[in-house]
C-alpha cells in the first residue's frame, strides 16, 4: 500500500515532460477549510475514478462548528481494488498554515506537498518531502477576476492535480459542467477559468512530479456508479420496495431521512419527520401495520429511544427496518466520529426476550444490497431488522458496479388478500404473516395485534405454557432464517495461524491487513460477518481451523478484555482462541494498526 | 395516499350486510362492573352501526391503560400498542392507508402524560383519525396514582396527602394543540357520546373527544357534579345555527379558536359538546398533493425508470 505505487512497466507518457511515472493508486489529502469546497474537488476526483473504471474510496472529516472550519477530504483512487482510504497520504494539498501544520504528519516521507504559496510558509529545513509551492489564491483571483475573490480555488487545485496526475481533462470538465449545470453560466465559466488556470500553471519546474495511472484492470460490462454509503442505503431501500418511513434528525443518520423525504413522494410514498424517535418508530410501525413495510432510523442515542417500541414490534411480530448509523458514544459522545459500539444494543437493547435480526454492511456497495436483504427478511419473517452502519460508511464515497435494477426492484404492493376462515394472526406452527387492515377474514373475526402475551388469535393470555410456546415461536423463526443463510466462508488460507474476524466498515482495512500478514508468512484468513443475528452457519467448524481468532472492531475492550462481537462469539462458541483487537479513538482502523495489533497478539500467543 | 389500485374492491353499502353490534362484539370487557368505559364502548358500537363502514376498513387502536384495553372488546382490525404512543402509530396507519377509518382510544395518563408530546404534534399535523380520551382523573390500571388531570387535593398512592401539582386543563391543551375537531362528553350521556363520536368520525382531519369516564374503583363520584341524577348539571354548548336570529349571536362559533379557549376555561364542571370544528388541510391531503406534484414532474415514469435515472446521474 505504499504509494504512489511505482509499477513495473514504465510505458510511454502522454505528458510533454516525458517524465510521467506510472502508478497503481494514490492517496491525495486535501486539507483546508470546509468553506473552500474541498469536498467538491474530492467528489470530482471520486466520480472521475468511477467513470474511468478505476476504484476509489474517500474519507472526510466534518468540521466541529456549523460555520465551517478546518476539514479534510482524502481520496484514494487508482487501478485495482481499493479497500481502504489509505493510512498515509502520498500527496498533500495544504491550503493554509494550519492545514500544513496539522496534516504534514499524515504525509509519507518521500511524498509530495503541494501548498498555497500565498498562505503557507513551510519549514525550509524539512527535506522529507517534495514541495511544490503554487500560487493557489493569487492564481485563482487572477484567473477568475471580478468580485468572486478567491472563490474557485478548489477548482484551481483540481486543475493542478489533473496536470500532475495526467487526469482525463475532458471527463473532468464534463463533470464540472454537470455539477454546475443548473447554475448560471457565470458560475460554470468561472469554474472552468479557475480549473484551466490551475492546469496551465507551469508545474514543469518540479520535474519529479508527473504521474499517470496504470490502465484499469476492471472487467465488468456494467458502468460504475460513485456515491456515499447513506445514499446507497437510501436507494437500496427504494429498490426493496420500501415507500414509507419516519425519523428524527441526528448526525450522521439525517441524510438518509432527508433523501427519503425528497425521493419517496416520486414513488408514491412518504416520509414523516416525527416529534422524536419514539414517535418516529411508532409512525413507522403504523405504516408497517397498515401493510407497507416501513423504515425508521437514527444514530446511537436515538436508537435507545426506539427500544420500547422495538420490544412491541418483536412481541406483535411486525415487520420493520431500523437503520442505526453508529457514531462515537455513549450519549452525545463524538457525533461526527466512527464507532462500532452499538452492536450489543442492537441485539439486546429493549426489554424481555426480544430477538430480532441484525445486519451490517461491509462497504458502500453493500449498503445498497443489505437494505434489500433487510426488507426481504423483515417481510418473510415478520420481524424488525436492524441495520448497523456507521459514520465512516455513511459519508465515504466509493465506486461500484451499477446494480442490475430490473432484476432487483421489489413491488411495494401490500398484501390485502382475503384471509381464510381459519386465519390466525399468531399461529404456533407457522411463521406469522401480518394481515393488514382492509384484508377481509373469512371467519369475520378480525385480529388485534398486541404487545401483551397472546394466544394464536391474539387474545391476551397469562398462561405459563403459552408464554413459553410463544417465546419459542418468536425465537425459532430465526433458526429457520439462519439455516437459509450462506455458510460462513473465510478469505485467505483455509487453515493456519490466525482468523481475522470483523463486521461493518472494517472490511476493507482488515482485508488489506490480511494481505500484508500473509506476505510476511503468516497463515491467515479473514471472516467478515454481515449477519450478526442470527449468525450464519459453519462458524464453529471454521474457528477450529485456526490457532488464533482475532476479532477486530472499533469499540471498547470492556471490563473483561473483549470487544462486543468478541464477547458475543465467545459466549456462543465458548472458544478460548477468540480474542480482541479494539480501539476507541473514533477513527477507522488503519491497516498498519491491524497488522501491528495482530502481530503483537500472535507473538504473545506463541511466547506465553 | 396509497395508489388506489392496491386496494381490493369494496362492496357498495347496499350490497353489504349492515354492520351490527353482534358483528362488532369481541371479548367480554375486563373492566370493573360500573366502570364508565362500558358506556363508551357501547356508544362506539352504536356509532359504527350507524356509520356502517365496510367492516374490514375499521381500525381500533389503543395505548396502555384500563381504557386502552378497548380494542380487545371490538371485533375490527386493531392493535394494542405501547403506553402513550398510539397516536403516532395510528397517524402512520391513516397516512399509509387513506381508505381506512382509524379510531384511537386511551386514558388521561396515556394521552396527557406519557403521550403528551405526541398528542401535540400529531394534532398539529392533522391526520384523518378520531381519538377518544377516556378521562377518569386517575391511573386506573396501575391502581390509583396521580394523573395529569387529578385535581389538587385528590389522595392517591403517590400523593397520600393529596395531589398538589397543578393539573392540566385538557380542553385548553387540545385547543392549543391545533386539533381541528374538539369535543367533550360524559360517559353517563349515551346519546350525546354517540353523537360526538359520529361527528368526530365524519370530520375531515384530526378529531378528539375527551369523555369524562368514571373509575368506580379508584375515583368514584369524580364527575357527579355533571350528572343531573346526582344533583349536578350537564351543561351543553349552544352551537351557532347561522340563522340570523338575535339569540344566535350569543351562541358558540365552533370555528373560533379564541371562543373555544374561552369555553375551555369555564369553571368546573364546564360545558359539553363541540368546542371546535374547523377546516384545515389534512396531512393525508397535503402528502397526497406532494406526491401528485412529484409524479407530475416525473411524467409518469415507473419506479424502475426513476431509480435507473438516479443511478445514471451517479455514473
Ligand atoms: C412505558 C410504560 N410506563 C409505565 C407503564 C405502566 N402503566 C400502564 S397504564 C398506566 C397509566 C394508566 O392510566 P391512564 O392512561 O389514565 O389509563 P386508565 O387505566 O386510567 O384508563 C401506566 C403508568 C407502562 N405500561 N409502560
Ligand atoms: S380500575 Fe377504574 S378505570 Fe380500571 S376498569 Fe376498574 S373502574 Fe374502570
Ligand atoms: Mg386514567
Amino acid at each position: 500500500m505504499v504509494s504512489p505505487n511505482p509499477a513495473e512497466n514504465n510505458g510511454g507518457s502522454a505528458l510533454p515532460s516525458a517524465e510521467a511515472r506510472a502508478l497503481n493508486d494514490v492517496v491525495i489529502r486535501l486539507a483546508g477549510n470546509s468553506q473552500d469546497g474541498i469536498q467538491t474537488i474530492g467528489g470530482f476526483l471520486a466520480r472521475l475514478a468511477g467513470r474511468s473504471d478505476q476504484d476509489v474510496m474517500t474519507y472526510m472529516t466534518i468540521p466541529s462548528t456549523i460555520s465551517g472550519g478546518p476539514s479534510i477530504f482524502q481520496v484514494r483512487m487508482g487501478t485495482g481494488d481499493i479497500l481502504s482510504s489509505g493510512d498515509q497520504a502520498d500527496f498533500l494539498v495544504a491550503f493554509y498554515q494550519h492545514s500544513y501544520e496539522s496534516h504534514l504528519s499524515s504525509l509519507r516521507p518521500g511524498g509530495v506537498l503541494l501548498y498555497d504559496a500565498d498562505h503557507v510558509k513551510p519549514n525550509p529545513d524539512d527535506k522529507r518531502f517534495t514541495a511544490i509551492a503554487a500560487p493557489i489564491t493569487s492564481g485563482t483571483v487572477e484567473a477568475v477576476g471580478g468580485s468572486s475573490k478567491d472563490k474557485g480555488k478548489n477548482l484551481y487545485v483540481l486543475g493542478l492535480i489533473a496536470r500532475v496526475f495526467n487526469l482525463d481533462v475532458v471527463k473532468l470538465s464534463s463533470l464540472v459542467k454537470e455539477r454546475f449545470g443548473g447554475k448560471t453560466e457565470d458560475i460554470v465559466r468561472n469554474a472552468m477559468l479557475a480549473f484551466d488556470a490551475g492546469y496551465a500553471w507551469p508545474a514543469d519546474n518540479v520535474r519529479d512530479c508527473f504521474y499517470r495511472f496504470n490502465p484499469p484492470t476492471r472487467i465488468s460490462g456494467r458502468p460504475q456508479v460513485t456515491l456515499d454509503g447513506n445514499s446507497a442505503m437510501t436507494y437500496g431501500l427504494i429498490a426493496a420496495g420500501v415507500r414509507y418511513g419516519s425519523g428524527y434528525p441526528i448526525t450522521p443518520w439525517s441524510s438518509i431521512m432527508e433523501m427519503l423525504r425528497a425521493e419517496l413522494p416520486k414513488y408514491g410514498g412518504l416520509f414523516v419527520q416525527a416529534e422524536d424517535e419514539l414517535g418516529a418508530v411508532s409512525y413507522a410501525l403504523g405504516f408497517s401495520y397498515s401493510g407497507h413495510l416501513a423504515i425508521t432510523g437514527s444514530s446511537g442515542p436515538g436508537l435507545s429511544l426506539k427500544m420500547e417500541a422495538l420490544g412491541w414490534a418483536v412481541m406483535a411480530e411486525m415487520p420493520l427496518i431500523v437503520i442505526n448509523v453508529q457514531r462515537g458514544g455513549p450519549s452525545t459522545g463524538m457525533p461526527t466520529n466512527v464507532e462500532q459500539s452499538d452492536l450489543l444494543q442492537a441485539l439486546y437493547g429493549s426489554h424481555g426476550d426480544a430477538p430480532r435480526v441484525v445486519l451490517a454492511p461491509r462497504d458502500v456497495e453493500d449498503c445498497f444490497y443489505i437494505a434489500i436483504e433487510a426488507a426481504r427478511i423483515a417481510r418473510a419473517y415478520s420481524t424488525p431488522v436492524i441495520i448497523l452502519t456507521d459514520q465512516a460508511l455513511s459519508s465515504r464515497i466509493e465506486a461500484f458496479d451499477e446494480p442490475d435494477l430490473p432484476a432487483l426492484m421489489v413491488d411495494p404492493k401490500p398484501d390485502l388478500s382475503a384471509r381464510p376462515a381459519d386465519f390466525k394472526p399468531y399461529p404456533l406452527d407457522r411463521i406469522t404473516h401480518h394481515a393488514p387492515p382492509g384484508s377481509r377474514v373469512g371467519s369475520g373475526v378480525y385480529p388485534t395485534v398486541t404487545g401483551l402475551e397472546h394466544d394464536e388469535l391474539g387474545h391476551p393470555t397469562g398462561s405459563p405454557q403459552l408464554h413459553t410456546k410463544m417465546t419459542a415461536k418468536r425465537r425459532e423463526k430465526f433458526k429457520t432464517l439462519a439455516a437459509t443463510l450462506p455458510a460462513a466462508e473465510a478469505f485467505g488460507d483455509t487453515e493456519g495461524d490466525v482468523l481475522l474476524v470483523g463486521w461493518g466498515s472494517t472490511y476493507g482495512p482488515v482485508r488489506e491487513a490480511l494481505a500484508r500478514l500473509r506476505k510476511d508468512g503468516v497463515k491467515a484468513a479473514q471472516l467478515h460477518l454481515r449477519h450478526l443475528n442470527p449468525l450464519p452457519p459453519g462458524l464453529e467448524e471454521l474457528f477450529r481451523r485456526y490457532r488464533d481468532i482475532i476479532v477486530v472492531e472499533i469499540n471498547d475492550e470492556g471490563l473483561y478484555g473483549y470487544g462486543q462481537l468478541a464477547t458475543l462469539l465467545r459466549a456462543r462458541y465458548a472458544n478460548p482462541a477468540i480474542r480482541s483487537l479494539t480501539k476507541t479513538d473514533g477513527l477507522t482502523f488503519k491497516v498498519s494498526e491491524i497488522v501491528t495489533g495482530v502481530t503483537k497478539r500472535l507473538d504473545r500467543a506463541t511466547t506465553v | 395516499m396509497s395508489a388506489p389500485e392496491i386496494l381490493p374492491p369494496v362492496l357498495p353499502a347496499t350490497d353489504r350486510a349492515p354492520l351490527t353490534k353482534k358483528a362488532l362484539t369481541a371479548d367480554h370487557p375486563t373492566w370493573c362492573p360500573g366502570c364508565g368505559d362500558f358506556a363508551v364502548l357501547h356508544c362506539y358500537y352504536r356509532a359504527l352501526e350507524k356509520l356502517n363502514y365496510p367492516h374490514e376498513k375499521i381500525v381500533t387502536m389503543a395505548g396502555i391503560g384500563c381504557s386502552s384495553r378497548f380494542p380487545y372488546f371490538v371485533n375490527t382490525h386493531g392493535g394494542h400498542y405501547i403506553h402513550g404512543r398510539s397516536l403516532p402509530f395510528s397517524a402512520g396507519v391513516s397516512l399509509g392507508r387513506d381508505d381506512l377509518h382509524v379510531f384511537v382510544f386511551g386514558g388521561d395518563g396515556d394521552g396527557f402524560s406519557i403521550g403528551g408530546n405526541h398528542l401535540d404534534h400529531v394534532a398539529r399535523k392533522n391526520p384523518r383519525l378520531t381519538y377518544v380520551i377516556m378521562d377518569n382523573f386517575v391511573y386506573g390500571l396501575t391502581k390509583k396514582q396521580t394523573s395529569p388531570t387529578s385535581p389538587i387535593g385528590f389522595k392517591t398512592k403517590t400523593d397520600p396527602t393529596g395531589a398538589f401539582d397543578q393539573p392540566i386543563n385538557p380542553m385548553r391543551k387540545l385547543v392549543d394543540s391545533g386539533a381541528t375537531f374538539i369535543a367533550r362528553s360524559h360517559a353517563t350521556q349515551v346519546n350525546h357520546m354517540t353523537e360526538m363520536i359520529m361527528r368526530a368520525a365524519q370530520h375531515d382531519g384530526f378529531s378528539v373527544i375527551e369523555i369524562l369516564s368514571e373509575c368506580v374503583e379508584f375515583y368514584p363520584g369524580a364527575f357527579d357534579s355533571s350528572v343531573p341524577r346526582k344533583g349536578g348539571t350537564f351543561g351543553l354548548i349552544q352551537e351557532k345555527k347561522h340563522d340570523g336570529t338575535p339569540e344566535d349571536a350569543a351562541r358558540h362559533d365552533t370555528t373560533d379558536e379564541v371562543a373555544a379557549y374561552r369555553l375551555a376555561s369555564e369553571p368546573w364542571p364546564g360545558l359539553f359538546g363541540v368546542f371546535l370544528d374547523k377546516k384545515r388541510p389534512t396531512k393525508n391531503q397535503l402528502e397526497a398533493d406532494l406526491i401528485a406534484r412529484a409524479r407530475e414532474r416525473t411524467k409518469g415514469a415507473s419506479d424502475l425508470q426513476l431509480l435507473q435515472s438516479t443511478f445514471a446521474r451517479l455514473r
